[in-house]
């Protein structure tokens, strides 16, 4: 009898053991470049996700390194070991897109009856993640773009109490700004994104032939040719006449540094460091605006930085089954885009993210005052054919050699105009190299 | 009967030697293998097709110039820092071989940066270093913008030589110590009792009597400084300003993983791999001639 008892225990014991493993959620992984504080938002964005339902995990590892996830992606796709989801970053794209290692998110969410509003993504995001055609190939997830910060202290001192809206505007502010005593208006690093990319967007500039590269590998640069050229001449006077300072790393801080301990009294910065300066720079008054303009140009809108969304090919049904709830829930407006804006200084994505983040009365709040200019420079205009993004081929090189130029042409070893050609050769060098490797491959 | 030792059971002796075969197979000779079928192709970052280019990653490496400045850079960091690691930690370890009180004490803390890697060792000099914050920074208020790693190549040029030669120092200061202390004490004894002072004594009996040593060190100093000296750069300079500091090998890194064009990283990898053999082979043919073995 007691024998019979304790074998039915030990099968009751072992029933229950497997109900557990019945119920076994379906894992996928998710790899992420973001670090530091902004890591710990998406960990806790696959946290929220896993509590939210009992039938799939997100197993999400940080790479370290917008650079590093892909690199890493890269490595892990020709071990057949890739995540089934990947973040990568703005420079990424063109690689991705060539891979023929991924599987486009308009192809992917038809697949797996995924409900996605394409045509409410704002143009500026939507363009730069979409093919010549339109189609987009990843899911945006944390976008942002480049701001004006300002310290409006500083600005008091010559008595005005707006930002800029020209270029020629700024310079006379600088140049007031000295006069009034102030050693540093503008913090400088080399950085091509800011004083590049989006100065050249903004002012429908573009940055090279076959429209920045959508209609092919075979573009060439032209920024050698463009007022982008003068621009830098600026900069290069504004250091010269003591306008601005040089801070980066090497220096002991960083522009983002610089700005928050009052050092200098303006940067062009991503709106995703909103929050951040909200938590270092406390010492002064200060404010986001749009980027100044040239004399005369009309706002067209700036590019999307941040990363965006990628499913990668290879993996099985119940890994894109899961997938695909991450993707629903990661990106809709309240789960998704909401959780992101809140938690960080990026913007929504989508106009339903934007929609309810204004029925919450989110950017009437003070703390957040500013933050929808962001948006509003991402949708100055709806892409003209050189706004809608950069797609060229290692573009990562191509900003490198900008950067080596331009630490010549400020240190005062080369003139800019030269440095600024030498870098469109070699850039031109590099594009062509590119292009010979996908030899026959045709840009999506 | 034999003369040397010898293994009756050779398969006994393959079993022996296979492992070690195989780890120099894995970790050698098959990427290098797959390094040299990658510098003759154009290879795809996610793989795919690659397709066969004969000499053109070559050619691509060798008629740029920025390849060749590189080269440049690469050859002056070297001298530099095995002329400096080598007199320095020469200098310290015939003053420690002396024995005067606590050179104990000594030998511990010359030896103590080698155990420091090199990203750890580079994160501090560039905060010792950096023109406005770092503690060398007091140099700028004397004579104002003369240290700038950050703007300056020469500077900049001189902060990773230092570091690489401060990290370096410690091991190569061990080797000589050593070699110091296997010298017969008579010989230094004897030169002593017949008046040669003590800088004599290093001139002509020490110094001479390490020179196995210090060419083993040459060596591997400089092999080192051209193959080793990535993590410095990383955190310090990343190659710049305007590439004065661009290393061979920290081109090798930017181009295969931040760039991913694996064919041209692959191509500059072979080319280090033979400089550095060439520069050895130079060593061991023109200048282990004038090294005396004991």
């Amino acid at each position: 009898m007691n024998r019979i008892l304790i074998a039915a225990a030990s099968l009751g014991a072992l029933a229950l053991a497997a109900a557990p493993a019945h119920a076994e959620r379906i894992k996928f992984d998710f790899w992420y470049g973001n670090t530091g504080a902004i890591a710990e938002v998406v960990q806790k964005h696959c946290d929220l996700f896993n509590q939210s339902q009992d039938k799939y995990e997100a197993v999400c590892t940080g790479q370290g390194g917008y650079d590093k996830a892909e690199q890493n992606t890269i490595a892990a796709y020709r071990a057949k070991q890739q995540p089934t989801i990947v973040q990568i970053y703005d420079a990424g794209t063109v690689n991705f897109m060539l891979s023929d290692a991924i599987i486009p998110a308009v192809q992917f969410a038809k697949d797996h009856g995924m409900n996605v509003a394409w045509d409410s993504y704002f143009g500026g995001i939507k363009n730069y993640y979409a093919t010549s055609k339109g189609e987009m190939w990843s899911f945006p997830y944390n976008s942002s773009t480049a701001m004006f910060y300002w310290n409006k202290d500083v600005w008091a001192k010559i008595g005005k109490t707006e930002a800029p809206k020209t270029w020629s505007e700024y310079a006379a502010d600088l140049k007031a700004m000295k006069a009034a005593g102030v050693s540093c208006g503008l913090a400088l690093d080399y950085d091509t994104w800011t004083a590049l990319e989006q100065f050249s967007a903004s002012n429908d500039l573009p940055i090279a032939t076959m429209n920045n590269g959508y209609d092919g590998l075979g573009a060439e640069l032209l920024f050698n040719k463009t007022a982008y050229v003068d621009h830098m001449k600026d900069y290069k006077s504004w250091l010269d006449s003591g306008y601005a300072e040089l801070h980066t790393e090497q220096t002991g801080k960083d522009i983002d540094q610089a700005f928050a301990d009052g050092t200098c009294a303006s940067i062009f910065e991503s709106i995703a460091d909103f929050r951040n300066f909200k938590k270092t720079a406390t010492g002064f008054n200060w404010g986001v605006a749009m980027l100044p303009l040239l004399d005369g140009k009309e706002r067209k809108n700036t590019l999307v930085g941040g990363a965006s969304l990628w499913v990668m090919k290879g993996k099985t049904d119940q890994e894109y089954e899961a997938a695909t709830a991450f993707l629903n829930y990661a990106t809709a407006a309240d789960t998704g885009q909401k959780y992101i804006v809140e938690n960080t200084g990026y913007i929504p994505v989508r106009a339903d993210g934007l929609d309810l983040l204004n029925k919450e009365g989110f950017y009437q709040k003070p703390e957040n005052a500013g933050r929808e200019l962001a948006i509003a420079s991402l949708t100055a205009s709806n892409g003209t054919p050189v706004t809608r993004g950069i797609r060229l081929g290692n573009y990562t090189s191509i900003r490198k050699a900008l950067k080596s130029e331009l630490e010549a042409a400020f240190a005062g070893q080369k003139d800019v105009q030269v440095a600024i050609d030498d870098a469109v050769t070699t850039g031109n060098e590099i594009l062509r190299r590119y292009e010979q490797t996908f030899q026959g491959a045709q840009l999506p | 009967m034999l003369r040397h030792a010898a293994f009756t059971n050779i398969w006994l002796a393959a079993a022996l030697v296979v492992p070690q075969l195989l780890l120099v197979f894995i970790f050698f000779y098959w990427p290098t293998g797959e390094a040299l079928y990658w510098a003759f192709t154009l290879e795809q970052p996610f793989g795919g097709s690659n397709q066969w280019v004969g000499w053109l990653n070559f050619a691509t490496v060798f008629k740029d110039p920025k390849y060749w400045n590189s080269v440049q850079v690469s050859i002056i960091f070297a001298a530099a820092t095995t002329a400096i690691i080598i007199s320095v930690s020469l200098s310290l370890a015939l003053l420690v071989d002396r024995r005067l009180p606590g050179h104990q004490i000594y030998s511990f803390a010359y030896f103590i940066p080698y155990a420091m890697a090199a990203p750890a060792a580079g994160l501090a000099f560039r905060f010792i270093f950096s023109p406005n914050a770092g503690f060398v920074a007091a140099i700028n208020n004397w004579f104002p913008n003369i240290w700038n790693p950050a703007t300056d190549g020469f500077d900049a040029m001189v902060l990773v030589v230092l570091c690489q030669a401060w990290k370096s120092i410690g091991y190569n200061f061990v080797f000589f110590l050593a070699a110091l202390q296997s010298i017969p004490r008579p010989l230094t004894e004897a030169s002593a009792m017949d008046g040669a002072g003590a800088m004599r004594r290093m001139w002509d009996i020490q110094v001479p009597l390490v020179m196995p040593t210090l060419f083993f060190l040459l060596i591997i100093n400089l092999t080192d400084s051209f193959v080793d000296s990535f993590g410095i750069i990383d955190i310090t300079t990343h190659g710049g300003p305007a590439r004065a500091t661009d290393l061979m090998v920290y081109k090798i890194y930017f181009d295969g993983f931040k760039a991913q064009d694996y064919s041209l990283a692959a191509a500059e990898s072979i080319v280090l791999m033979l400089l550095v053999i060439v520069l050895t082979f130079i060593q061991f043919r023109f200048v282990e001639r004038r090294v005396h073995y004991a």
